[in-house]
């Protein structure tokens, strides 16, 4: 639990935190957003003490933290930037180690630990120790940032805009593997962003900040469904709605999908889906159920020919990651004019469909309570 | 790791230890030397300098040089590390300022400035190349720990090093090639200077050449100035295989 009380931050005569009080509870993702020059980044420097306030107090777990020495309490505060700041002179096992050699662990323990974080970010220990941070590619390196911030298992992390600088694409798998990793860990995080879409997703509450002042902190949800005032609701823009479906992971939505192997009798299956009426269209999946495309029921050639009655062609651009929201599911389907589409795991087998009509059922709720 | 980057040393450095052998060769045998002088010089009597051995006047030149030179360095680093700390900042220009001056200010003044009050000989001219060579290395010192990225000063911070371990651990070993460029520089320059020494009593190569100079003999002026232009030369590589075996 952080428990930030009336803290006051100023640079010469402008005031960069004004008498902030904020509560960050344990285990809980706290997205600290805004226009730039708000004060997010400096509310996080004050909370490890690379900055000082003018006023207020910071408490962790109930202790001051002006009772510490401000290193130790930084080597037990996780701590990561947009730059990532990996050492460029350490091998990526150093870069790793820097926080427990800082904390004199022995040698076991630090190996013992360097690989467990490398488990946990799910890069190979042996093909990554011993490279230099200009070998790794802009996400590598973000999640050597974050193995290095986690590496004495601190119970607070503080994330400066960490995705950042990575691409679109890396940045979504960078968040879903983040949620992930969180929903192991629990760690209390404090996650500075300038992209709504980054906090709603990531975020069990939001701060928005404007001007050195908190002006809403709540749920994601709340503050989609209520904003407080007029500056929330231009923030979070009239697309709302919209933002509110990153909320929803595709993983808990997807139904059952109804599958046939090529391996399998394809007419016999396709005859008894015709009979039964439900559904029209299968999904096709080869030998170690991967996807290979949509069969329609209906307009099959008899006997079924793969090359005449898969859509093949553009079966990758219907398809959505397990690790997806529904925000992306909803894009694709108007991009791709379908009202159904597969989704698929790492590696790419099928499991699961989804529709328009699951996604409809939540934008009702969501209209609802609006 | 170490051994690794030994043997990348000797590999990159097999010139230079070809250079050395040959260098090492000419200082003890003097036939070489006699056979190319007198081919150059017909006309002349004597074309090697007869009061003292190349081997000695070598040891008097490298002594020169590496005390004058360990000086520098030291008190180079030093200063070039104390002015980019946050106490020392504000001294930034003075250092500045005061090695230019040493720099530009004219070695042989020096010497005949420094001898009133410290005598002939050796301390003067390891004065002289102190004040002369000390500017390469702050300048360097201080380009090099200006040059780190300031996030990586954050991140080495926030991660809980203190000031002393963010020096020792990021800024010195990210800044170390550019701070042993100007050792190199400060070094290699220094044993082309100490020839001056020769001025004052000192010893070292600067004799043979003076006493060309004094007798118009170019056979000795040769002698001199081709050793230390070897020394120089080997001086350099060396150096500069460390250079490049660092970060």
């Amino acid at each position: 639990m952080i428990h930030i009380r009336n803290v006051t931050k100023r640079y010469g005569t402008s005031i960069a935190v004004d008498d902030i009080s904020l509560e960050i509870p344990t285990g809980e993702i706290c997205c600290l957003i805004g226009p730039s020059g708000c004060g997010k980044s400096t509310l996080v420097k004050l909370i490890n003490r690379m900055l000082e306030p003018e006023g207020g107090r910071i408490l962790i777990d109930g202790k001051d933290t002006r009772d510490f020495q401000p290193e130790l309490l930084r080597r037990h505060i996780g701590y990561v930037i947009q730059n990532v700041g990996l050492f460029p002179h350490m091998t990526v096992a150093e870069n790793i180690a820097v926080v427990p050699q800082l904390l004199s662990w022995n040698r076991e323990k630090i190996e013992g630990r360097t690989e467990g974080l490398f488990r946990l970010m799910r890069m190979e220990p042996n093909q990554y120790r011993d490279k230099y941070p200009r070998e790794l590619s802009g996400g590598e390196a973000q999640r050597i940032g974050v193995a290095r911030a986690l590496a004495s298992d601190p119970a607070i992390l503080l994330m400066d805009e960490p995705f950042g600088a990575v691409d679109p694409l890396n940045r979504e798998a960078l968040q879903a593997e983040f949620m992930k990793i969180q929903s192991d860990l629990k760690k209390t995080v404090v996650f500075v962003t300038h992209d709504l879409d980054e906090a709603i997703r990531l975020g069990d509450r939001i701060a928005l900040m404007r001007a050195g002042r908190i002006v809403q902190y709540d749920t994601p949800e709340e503050i989609l469904a209520h904003p407080k005032d007029r500056f929330v609701s231009d923030f979070v823009g009239a697309d709302r709605a919209l933002k509110r479906l990153s909320r929803f992971p595709v993983s808990e939505f997807m139904k059952e999908p109804v599958v046939v192997k090529v391996t399998d009798d394809v007419d016999a299956f396709l005859a008894k889906i015709r009979e039964e009426g439900k559904t029209r269209f299968v999904w096709l999946l080869d030998e170690q159920d991967r996807l290979i495309g949509p069969v329609d029921s209906r307009h099959v050639h008899r006997p079924f020919n793969r090359e005449e009655d898969v859509m093949e062609a553009n079966c990758p651009a219907i398809t959505v990651r397990n690790s997806a929201t529904l925000r992306e599911v909803l894009s694709r389907m108007l991009g791709q004019g379908v009202k159904t589409i597969p989704v698929i795991d790492d590696d790419s087998r099928l499991v699961g469909e989804i529709s328009i009509g699951e996604i409809e059922k939540v934008t009702e709720e969501a209209a609802f309570e609006c | 790791m170490l051994t690794s980057s030994l043997k990348r040393i000797v590999r990159r450095s097999a010139g230079t230890i070809l250079l050395a052998g040959v260098f090492l060769y000419l200082v003890f045998d003097m036939h070489p030397w006699n056979i190319f002088l007198r081919a150059l010089f017909p006309e002349e009597t004597e074309w090697i300098y007869p009061r003292a051995m190349l081997i000695e006047l070598v040891g008097e030149h490298l002594l020169l040089v590496a005390i004058s030179s360990v000086l520098a360095v030291m008190a180079g680093i030093g200063s070039g590390i104390f002015v980019t700390r946050r106490t020392g900042r504000a001294y930034l220009q003075t250092i500045n300022d005061l090695t230019s001056l040493a720099q530009t200010f004219p070695p042989v003044a020096i010497l005949a400035l420094a001898v009133p009050f410290i005598g002939f000989g050796f301390k003067p001219t390891v004065a002289a190349l102190f004040l002369y060579s000390i500017l390469p290395v702050v300048r360097n010192t201080i380009s090099g720990i200006e040059a780190v990225p300031t996030h990586l000063i954050e991140a080495a911070s926030g991660m809980g090093m203190t000031r002393r371990q963010i020096l020792f651990k990021v800024e010195i070993p990210l800044a170390l090639k550019v701070i042993m460029a100007g050792v190199r520089m400060s070094v290699v320059m220094n044993i082309g200077t100490a020839t001056l020494g020769a001025i004052v009593g000192a010893g070292g190569l600067g004799v043979p050449i003076i006493s060309g100079l004094v007798r118009q003999n170019p056979a000795f002026v040769l002698e001199g100035a081709l050793t230390v232009c070897l020394l120089a030369v080997i001086t350099d590589r060396l150096i500069a295989g460390i250079e490049d075996s660092s970060f």
